[in-house]
């Protein structure tokens, strides 16, 4: 299996990062490009690029943000937020996205999954699983789907997405550690890579996560500061992690 | 140094051409025949399937115009699915014919967790490049393996990475400037 990955998430609106900025002496503070190459300085294995607002400005917006961000970094990169059609995920790979995250239209209408894998493969197609109690939410976690977790992730697999992105609500935000039963259940449901989300508070915690799920999303740990992922980079190495060279 | 990056419906061609702009090259993104005969660089780029990538390289005659680069010694550089192409034959999509540059073929991984997602040394150097992939090369021009799946494969004057050099960070950007510094 290729190495465990590190993730840092980026929230972003109307091209700029939205939440606790808390970097300093960068250039462009806010700016998302500055902030990711940070972040790939200081070895991240990917990014991810939330559009947290996806209002038809936005979009506009975050396929400018995308192509700035594929013009200067050389890692991958994953964009999720407001996906409704095949059309808008093409548009934003074709400006130099990876990958694309789809939540909620994927519930509303799951056939949406195999349109995407069909068009730009499935190792372009990230299904993000907002999880509480074992059922799925939709739209940003406010919706109750009645879908099963176990259920839902399945069949994204089978219409063809490529990862899983979980994320736990009871335990997103509290920084006292991923909720490994669930994210085990699902890992252990499907046979395409899993990405843990949701309660990350120290190197332990990430470590576990990556004994069961095959990348690790980072948040609220980084904060928005890179110098906060090389401490936990050398944080998992100390604790068994085997994680790349990226010098 | 001029480096035709092939457009065929099938990709990250911008991540590419930035990738060797950054080196210091052109790039070029072109559909056209001509462009890729006369490049000192071509670079197959591609993710997706086979089969609509293979239709994509047929309509725009790019087929021909690689096979007949590659034939007259010009360096060419497939990337994932390009690597995938330039073989005799892949079995996606019950079977799809390849360019047949590369002696081998493409076949659907059976281990591990499918696509194949995420940082992986190759042997022999052990530098760590990104790979995503579902189907990977079987082929007796293999020159670089990573966890026993071909990474790099050469024929003559063709140079094929299962990796994304273009995405995967200093490694891959020292990968590039060997290729260039090859021409």
């Amino acid at each position: 299996m290729p190495l465990p990955r590190l993730i840092p998430c980026l929230d972003v609106a109307g091209g700029r990062v939205v939440k606790g900025i808390r970097f300093e002496g960068l250039a462009g503070v806010g700016d998302p490009v500055e902030l990711a190459a940070a972040y790939s300085e200081a070895g991240a294995d990917e990014l991810v690029f939330l559009d947290v607002e996806a209002t038809l400005d936005g979009r506009a917006a975050l396929s400018g943000l995308v192509a700035r961000v594929a013009d200067r970094l050389a890692i991958p990169f994953t964009v999720g937020g407001g996906i409704r059609r095949v059309r808008d995920a093409e548009a934003l790979l074709e400006s130099g996205a990876d990958k694309v995250s789809v939540n909620s239209a994927a519930l509303a209408r799951p056939a949406l999954v195999g349109e995407l894998a069909a068009l730009l493969g499935s190792q372009a197609v990230v299904v993000a699983i907002d999880v509480a109690g074992g059922e799925v939410y939709s739209r940003a976690g406010t919706e109750r789907t009645g879908r099963n977790v176990i259920a839902w992730a399945r069949e994204a697999q089978e219409r063809g997405a490529g990862e899983i992105l979980l994320t736990s609500m009871e335990t997103d935000g509290t920084r006292e550690g991923y909720d490994l039963e669930v994210t085990r259940a699902v890992a252990d449901a499907v046979s395409i890579p899993v990405i843990a989300s949701g309660g990350a508070g120290s190197a332990r915690h990430v470590a576990d996560a990556l004994q069961v799920t095959q990348a690790a999303l980072l948040a609220s740990i980084v904060h928005e500061n890179p110098a906060r992922l090389i401490v936990l980079r050398e944080e998992l190495r100390e604790l068994g992690v085997p994680l790349r060279d990226a010098a | 140094m001029n480096v035709a990056v092939c457009e065929y419906g099938a990709g990250n061609v911008r991540s590419v051409a930035v990738a060797f702009e950054r080196l210091g090259a052109q790039a070029r993104i072109t559909s056209s025949p001509a462009d890729v005969a006369a490049a000192d660089l071509a670079v197959l780029p591609g993710v997706g399937s086979a089969a609509s990538a293979m239709g994509g390289l047929r309509e725009r005659g790019l087929d021909d115009a690689l096979r007949e680069r590659v034939a007259a010694g010009g360096a060419t550089l497939g990337i994932c699915l390009g690597l995938q192409l330039a073989l005799d034959e892949s079995e996606e999509d019950g079977g799809v014919p390849g360019l047949a540059i590369l002696p081998g073929r493409a076949v659907r991984l059976r281990t591990g967790r499918v696509p194949r997602i995420g940082w992986a040394p190759i042997e022999p150097d052990g530098e760590a490049f990104y790979f995503a992939h579902s189907y990977a090369a079987e082929t007796s021009a293999a020159v670089a393996r990573s966890e026993g799946l071909v990474a790099v494969a050469e024929s003559g004057s063709f140079l094929g990475v299962q990796f994304h050099p273009e995405k995967s960070g200093a490694a891959g950007g020292r990968f590039l400037a060997r290729c260039l510094s090859r021409v």
